[in-house]
């Protein structure tokens, strides 16, 4: 109600009105001429074009069309016309439209409003999201044979049994791995001060790329004949105990675990960080009071730290599951699926991009989706339970 | 999520540490710290040492002996210089730039005004649509690889950067959206009451007030989004694909993986190219980092 008496003044302010009429003009035009720039190849080379044309240096613009721009010039000038009119057009469209609504008889203003505000990024979200994921489901039942044929087929092809039976050793390690090395630093880290600096040490490859975590411990499992030198520092080490040198990611189903390792390393950091957090919260009364009744050291840990965490390590788990439920990377840079590695969303790449069995491909991405329906409906009951910002 | 939102409460409140075990354990408790520490740490270090290596030293002694003789090892940025020029990173580095800023700037532009809506307006709705933004939180991506590719055939979108600054957009709008409104529902209410009494419409409220009030939330969805982009290499591959005058950095780096699987000096280099920005951004940020990941992540 206040807001309405709000733009009723807005209304009645005739120069207000037509300025924003005029923004919304603006937007329009803004908008429709760089998406035009950005999706045309030369798009930068006309608009260098048109200003040294404007400026009537006519011989400089007559040069840019005919040599074109330095590929470096353009594409920051592609990135440039995007910001402008990604945040810029972004923001008129929002004060246009925002205009527009003022200018709808009073009881509508405030009920179109929030539409406005949600708008896009409702818009973005059913393109991106709801639509595809539809659509996917669709695909994987009447695509390339129809659904006995893409489903039969992903159900029973021996490669997606390996598929599936390596992304649950990747669940189990890979989750258990992080959760419990996150935990025991955590936990060990909560008993010294100045702990900062091995802190930041496990938690810095959380900004590393798979790709770059691949190329990483590539170099950590090299692996050279026996007698000769060794550069990965892994063969180095077992080597140095008198044994033979592994070549790591070629031996089944050793080489899982390696791969799994790089994922540990990964978010081990993550899970650090979010325990380390909910174990500062365990209140030192609780833990001193326990003591005193003369539970030791691992009875406090267990019977009365671990469930006071309790919340937070379903959460950390459920994370680093979800990630790891769509592990493509480190198998398709490392392995790329060879040597028995395979794993569900590589296999997935693989119908897509090379076989072209987009029926197949789709099914493969409904399992990965599937998988995911009970962490989703379980997130939208808690929010119910909690009401949304009410 | 819940349990990330006390987590974050707990984490302002915690004070000191538990010294509890005696000194031998103290010391046993740092022992073990520090092994850790140095073994999640040598890997790297091993990749940058070698990044600094020329190919015949690499091939002849492990990188932690120059290390131990630093003074006889020869050192070198050959290696940068190749792949920098020769292997096309420097082309590459512009193009993960240049796919990376509008991919964090946009998304965080639409939720935020989303967030709003969610957060201080009531209409019908709205908690439907916020079940929504939940739900999409943890649908896998590859849900949308097909039908998106299709969609982009269509309409001409394939290998250009604005399908890839879409793409990211989209997939990043329901974190971006979750985590926004968890901060812009807690401001102070009242605030926002009285500059509505002196006639304050909801867009000035939300740029006046709630924008600037926001930016840890802001800065810390910018980092995480920032290193998603970055570090992406499936929605790279998927709509931008390999070609060189496009590629970004973990794509062209997937590349030389293939074609130079034994070239360890341009490897080492090359992944080191790929790292530097986030490394510098996530030290340099790392304390909306952190809370950004105690408020919850869950991504999908």
């Amino acid at each position: 109600m206040i807001a309405t008496h709000a733009a009723t003044v807005v209304r009645s302010d005739l120069p207000g009105r037509a300025l924003r009429l005029a923004a919304i003009l603006v937007a329009v035009v803004l908008v429709a001429v760089g998406l035009d720039l950005i999706r045309d190849p030369l798009g930068p080379d006309r608009l260098f074009a048109a200003v040294y044309g404007l400026l009537g240096q006519d011989a400089t613009a007559a040069a840019i069309l005919e040599r074109g721009l330095h590929p470096l010039q353009a594409k920051l000038t592609v990135m440039a016309i995007a910001l402008v009119i990604g945040v810029g057009g972004v923001w008129l469209l929002y004060t246009g439209l925002d205009g527009a609504v003022d200018l709808l008889p009073g009881g509508w203003r405030e009920r179109i409003r929030p539409y406005v505000f949600l708008g896009p990024a409702m818009a973005m979200l059913t393109v991106f999201l709801v639509i595809p994921v539809i659509v996917t489901i669709l695909a994987s039942l009447t695509e390339d044979g129809g659904a006995v044929a893409n489903w039969g087929a992903v159900l029973t092809s021996p490669e997606m049994w390996l598929a599936f039976r390596n992304n649950v050793i990747w669940l189990v390690l890979g989750t258990g791995g992080s959760v419990a090395i996150g935990l025991l630093v955590a936990t060990l880290v909560d008993r010294v001060k100045r702990e900062a600096l091995a802190k930041t040490f496990i938690f810095l490859p959380l900004a590393i790329s798979m790709v770059g975590a691949s190329v990483i411990w590539k170099f950590v499992y090299a692996w050279a004949p026996e007698g000769e030198q060794q550069i990965g520092i892994l063969n180095e080490v077992w080597t140095w105990f008198g044994n033979e040198p592994v070549p790591w990611l070629q031996i089944p189903p050793l080489n899982t675990v390696a791969l799994i390792v790089i994922m540990v390393w990964l978010q081990t950091g993550f899970a650090m960080v979010v325990l380390s957090a909910a174990l500062k919260g365990v209140p030192n009364e609780v833990i001193e009071a326990a003591r005193m009744d003369g539970a030791g050291e691992s009875t406090v840990f267990f019977r009365i730290v671990i469930p006071m965490i309790q919340g937070t390590l379903i959460a950390v788990a459920t994370t680093i599951a979800i990630a790891i439920l769509k592990v493509f990377d480190i198998v398709y840079v490392t392995t790329g699926g060879r040597f028995e590695t395979e794993v569900v969303a590589n296999r997935m790449f693989q119908e897509m991009f090379v076989f072209r069995n987009f029926g197949q491909a789709s099914a493969i991405a409904v399992i990965l989706f599937i998988a995911v329906v009970p962490i989703m409906i379980v997130n939208i009951r808690n929010l119910r339970r909690q009401g949304i910002g009410s | 999520m819940t349990a990330g939102t006390q987590t974050e409460v707990a984490a302002v409140r915690g004070t000191s540490s538990r010294r509890r075990p005696g000194f031998l354990g103290h010391i046993g408790v740092r022992v073990v710290i520090v092994l850790i520490a140095v073994t999640w740490t040598l890997p790297t270090v091993g990749l940058l040492i070698s990044s600094f290596r020329s190919n015949a030293d690499i091939r002849a002694s492990g990188w932690w002996d120059a290390i131990l003789h630093p003074l006889e090892s020869t050192w070198t940025l050959t290696n940068y210089d190749s792949v920098l020029r020769a292997d096309g990173l420097a082309t590459a580095f512009v193009n993960s730039l240049v796919v990376t800023i509008p991919a964090v700037v946009i998304p965080i532009t639409m939720a935020a005004f989303a967030a709003y809506a969610f957060a201080w307006m009531r209409f019908p709705g709205r908690t439907l649509l916020f079940a929504l933004v939940v739900g999409l939180l943890v649908v896998p991506l590859q849900m949308s690889l097909v039908p998106v590719l299709r969609l982009y055939t269509g309409v001409d979108l394939n290998g250009t950067f604005l399908g890839v600054w879409l793409a990211h957009t989209g997939f990043g709008l329901p974190l971006a959206i979750f985590l926004l409104y968890n901060y812009i529902s807690q401001l102070p209410g009242e605030l926002f009451e009285s500059a509505a009494i002196d006639g304050a419409s909801h867009f000035q409220i939300f740029r006046r007030l709630v924008l600037p009030l926001s930016v840890p939330a802001l800065a810390s969805f910018a980092i995480f989004q920032f290193l998603w982009v970055w570090n992406d290499l499936l929605v790279a591959l998927v709509y931008l694909g390999t070609d060189s005058a496009v590629a970004t950095l973990p794509a062209r780096l997937n590349e030389l993986v293939g074609t130079k699987g034994e070239s360890w000096h341009l490897l080492t280099a090359a992944a080191f190219v790929t790292m530097v920005v986030p490394l510098i951004v996530f030290l340099g940020l790392q304390r909306y980092f952190v809370r950004g990941l105690t408020t919850g992540s869950v991504k999908g």
